[in-house]
């Protein structure tokens, strides 16, 4: 398979993932479009590695096990990150009964 | 065409679908069942490419985990299409717009790019022996401090979500509470 084919996949995850981020005001919504351009990116780090694995592998047996590894601590950075942004959300909630992020601009006063 | 191939496409179609079915849903709680939908087929993507630890991983931290989370802040808020912030149709037709002049732009980058092949369905470089020991020798400081963002994470979260004590509206109900008390008191009393 020619990796331009996962090159362009990824790019169109990515772009719907700002799609919706422009496009929706439901906070919660803005925060699982994130989550969609975190995978598109995993997605390429994972078929990057494996074109890398191919090329190296006959100097080298471990070639393109970096990406994998990065892909690893990607989703290790995306748990922490939903934790604390779930726990924002739910405190919007709290004080002002909505998810619309239009109520943020309340936090510059 | 070989199966491989087969399983490429029809992977693909799902997932650009479901990821667009998670922005276009009215009621959140569909747009969480259709990202797990995505996850699936990105995690199939991982075992084509022979990345079989972190399709597990993907499954089990992503749909498992992370989207019941989602699910139950949902629930908790009590979200439908009912109480959904309405936007302007421009302001969607400027969004819709732009992300499509981006994925313009970058299609058109990447377009002429050298363009070499990724095997499908062969190697051995996703399984989890090897990613352990690569884990375990060369990342083992980068894995250590990960385990350190979780605690902090942990503790923050804790303490955003906690109620605070001080606020006046929690003062007043102590107030009301404490002569509700004492009337109770004096009413045994007499």
């Amino acid at each position: 398979m020619d990796i331009k084919y996962y090159i362009f996949l990824s790019v169109a995850l990515f772009v719907i993932g700002i799609v919706g981020v422009l496009t929706r005001r439901n906070a919660i919504i803005i925060f699982m479009c994130i989550e969609l351009m975190l995978n598109a990116t995993n997605l390429l780090l994972v078929a990057f590695s494996k074109m890398h694995y191919l090329a190296g592998k006959a100097t080298n047996a471990t070639a393109g096990i970096d990406g994998q590894l990065f892909v690893f601590f990607i989703m290790v950075v995306a748990a922490a990150e939903v934790s604390v942004g779930l726990a924002i959300i739910v405190m919007l909630y709290r004080n002002t009964h909505s998810v619309d992020v239009n109520f943020l601009n309340r936090l510059k006063h | 065409m070989g199966i491989t191939q087969i399983l490429f496409w029809a992977l693909t179609a799902l997932a650009l679908f479901s990821a667009l079915m998670v922005i276009t849903s009215k009621n959140p709680v569909y747009s969480v069942l259709w990202l797990i939908v995505t996850f699936f087929t990105i995690s199939g993507h991982y075992l084509l490419l022979n990345a079989q630890f972190l399709a597990i991983v993907n499954i089990i931290v992503y749909a498992g985990a992370i989207m019941v989370l989602f699910l139950f802040v949902i629930m908790l808020m009590n979200l439908s299409k009912d109480t959904e912030p309405q936007k302007s149709k421009w302001l969607k037709l400027a969004g819709a717009v732009a992300g499509g002049c981006l994925l313009l732009v970058l299609v058109a980058a990447l377009r002429n790019t050298e363009t070499r092949m990724t095997e499908l369905g062969s190697g051995d470089i996703g399984l989890i022996q090897n990613l352990g020991r690569e884990l375990f020798t060369h990342y083992v400081v980068p894995f250590e401090i990960a385990s350190i963002l979780f605690l902090s994470a942990m503790v923050g979260a804790v303490i955003i979500g906690k109620r605070e004590e001080k606020s006046p509206v929690h003062e007043e109900i102590k107030k009301v509470e404490a002569i509700q008390n004492e009337m109770n008191v004096s009413e045994s009393v007499s």
